[in-house]
């Protein structure tokens, strides 16, 4: 199954302009709320029009400007699952399943009964959508989309208005219900476990646009983009200025980094994830840094501390003059300009390194793990 | 006491047969079309909004005589309209049983129509974007889905509606007079005898009215209830 989407649509505050060719069998959506995800699933399912376009899955033309395509939502085949499920209040289960089938009554009766059967909703087919559980709406409305075979289905943030516990269990339930689907299944979300969980194909989208895209574990590994670097969880960024082919300034943090593999050219900025820390004491060595902690915070299973890297003693011995303006530099813009924040570095820790962290004290230095540095555009 | 019994036997009942029988044709009128007018008010631009929703909201803020009176003025034999509606299919309206349900459907409609509306805007739209998706032509949508969620506003709506029509006065004395055992009302023969100083009877007629009323707000608000009871509102 192939999908080939190009969006152009004109929005309130920016434009939506999408363009994407995929083989897989399953493509996550990522992006910040408001930044056109649901805009992009609602024009392949035809309930909103793109001003311009094209859509075409397999090799059925569902929209295309130029040649005057536009199929109604009916003839689609498109699957929609709304992030509020959208059961119809006054039917009942067998009733929300049956509303789209077509046929004699016979057969509807059949087909509910085999999705009854595979959703588990048995003995609830006399409910109304109000009395049941999220987890259930949720199997009600796959159920119903699932009914009339759909060849693409659209999660549009299936998850995110279930409460954390029931989450992971739904997403579970959800990876096997689909096991045995053959169509493509695209998930919106705008939370990084959930794609990541979910698909094979990512894309990350910001303010109506493609920020990155590709297989998933490549775009977590190594996003490219800055905002696909922040949207798959990264917390720290830094500008860099290359000073040689293995070395480089972060001027936000006030560190000279020696890699010993080349720095790609592309790379303006560097990001670093607050996991990704390596907490030393005692003896200084490269690519460490000084800090100052600002604040933190202990959570059930990590601890996350806000720190400050330390200015004074970054002792980058054998700096030339050249180094310490730009390190002036640095400072002074976020000094006066609004990043001040950006100058805080997450560094999160997980429960087991943290019963270290509590016996030693917070460590003298932390130390960059070359291989995690994300070169950023 | 004895003679209220004494009125009562001798009673003409035509007024209560007349007023029940307007009353359930204009609400019948009113609701299909206030359901229908709703559906394309919801739909258009909110410029439009407010200019339909204005015109067809004006009979029940103006006086009933002043509807009354556009209705003589459209419906008179001597004008066009009314001219050709007798001429090519000999209806009359004005002083006719017509002209009663003709006044009672104007002046009540907009109830219908306003409650409709108010609980089709409601209705979360994800609902007729999931009936499209799942292949459910707009008419099923709006009927199965659309219709039962307004449910408990258009309910109420028809039940405001009936117990507007059952009451009409001005309009109806405007457009279809008062002629006993034909176009006279409950309403119009109170007004009459009340005239003539005939409290009793006026009394009668009253209690009438108001059991009448009683009786269709608990049968609709039981019915509602039964079948609302189930339903998860948000």
């Amino acid at each position: 199954m192939s999908i080939t989407v190009e969006i152009y649509k004109k929005l309130d505050n920016f434009s939506l302009d999408i363009s994407f060719q995929s083989q897989s069998r399953r493509i996550g959506i990522l992006g910040a709320s408001g930044c056109g995800k649901s805009m992009t699933l609602k024009s392949i399912a035809g309930i909103v029009t793109p001003d311009e376009g094209r859509i075409v899955i397999e090799d059925r033309i569902l929209f295309d400007q130029s040649g005057r395509i536009d199929v109604k939502p009916q003839k689609r085949n498109v699957g929609y699952l709304f992030q509020n499920y959208a059961l119809f209040p006054t039917m009942t289960v067998e009733k929300n399943i049956a509303a789209g089938l077509k046929g004699s009554r016979k057969e509807k009766a059949e087909r509910v009964s085999q999705m009854v059967n595979k959703f588990r909703l048995n003995g609830l087919e006399k409910r109304l959508p109000g009395q049941l559980s999220g987890g259930q709406q949720q199997r009600v409305a796959l159920a119903r989309i699932m009914a009339y075979e759909p060849d693409v289905i659209l999660l549009d943030e299936p998850f995110s208005a279930l409460d954390m516990f029931l989450k992971d269990q739904v997403q579970r339930e959800m990876n096997d219900l689909l096991e045995d689907y053959k169509g493509t299944v695209i998930l919106v979300s705008h939370n990084r476990d959930e794609v990541y969980r979910f698909s094979e194909e990512l894309l990350v989208i910001d303010q109506g646009r493609i920020a990155a895209s590709g297989p998933t574990e490549q775009l977590f590994r190594d996003p490219v983009s800055r905002e696909a670097a922040r949207l798959t969880g990264c917390k720290n960024f830094s500008r860099i200025r290359k000073m040689d082919e293995h070395t480089l300034w972060a001027a936000d943090w006030g560190i000279r980094l020696h890699m010993n593999k080349k720095i790609p050219d592309y790379a303006a900025c560097i990001g670093y994830r607050a996991h990704d820390f390596i907490p030393v004491w005692g003896e200084r060595g490269n690519n460490m840094i000084r800090f100052d902690l600002e604040n933190s915070a202990a959570l059930p299973f990590e601890h996350n501390y806000y720190i400050r890297p330390e200015r004074k003693s970054s002792g980058c011995n054998g700096l030339g003059k050249k180094e310490d303006d730009e390190r002036g530099n640095g400072r002074h813009r976020t000094e006066q300009g609004s990043s001040y924040a950006e100058n805080v570095i997450c560094w999160f820790v997980q429960r087991d390194r943290e019963t270290e962290v509590a016996e030693k004290g917070l460590p003298d230095y932390l130390f960059f793990n070359e291989d995690k540095i994300l070169f950023l555009k | 006491m004895d003679e209220i019994i004494r009125i009562a036997e001798g009673l003409d009942w035509s007024p209560l047969f007349i007023s029940l029988k307007t009353g359930i044709v204009a609400t019948v009128i009113s609701f299909f079309l206030g359901i229908f007018a709703a559906r394309k008010v919801v739909k258009v631009s909110p410029g439009k909004k407010a200019v339909i929703d204005g015109i067809l909201t004006l009979p029940m803020v103006l006086p009933p005589t002043v509807a009354g009176f556009f209705l003589l003025l459209l419906f008179s034999r001597r004008r066009p309209l009314g001219a050709f509606l007798f001429d090519e299919f000999g209806f009359k309206v004005v002083q006719t049983w017509l002209g009663c349900v003709i006044a009672a459907t104007v002046i009540a409609f907009p109830l219908m129509y306003r409650n409709a509306r108010a609980a089709m805007e409601q209705i979360d739209p994800n609902l007729v974007y999931a009936g499209r998706t799942l292949g459910m032509s707009d008419i099923q949508i709006f009927w199965k889905v659309v219709v039962p969620s307004a449910g408990p506003g258009i309910a109420s709506g028809t039940i405001l509606t009936f117990a507007r029509a059952l009451g009409e006065y001005g309009a109806t004395s405007m457009l279809a007079g008062n002629i006993p055992g034909k176009t006279g009302t409950i309403s119009q023969k109170i007004a009459m005898v009340i005239q003539d100083g005939d409290y009793v009877t006026a009394g009668i007629w009253v209690a009438v009215v108001m059991v009448i009323a009683f009786i269709v707000i608990f049968l609709m608000n039981l019915i509602s209830g039964k079948k609302m009871k189930n339903i998860g509102r948000w």
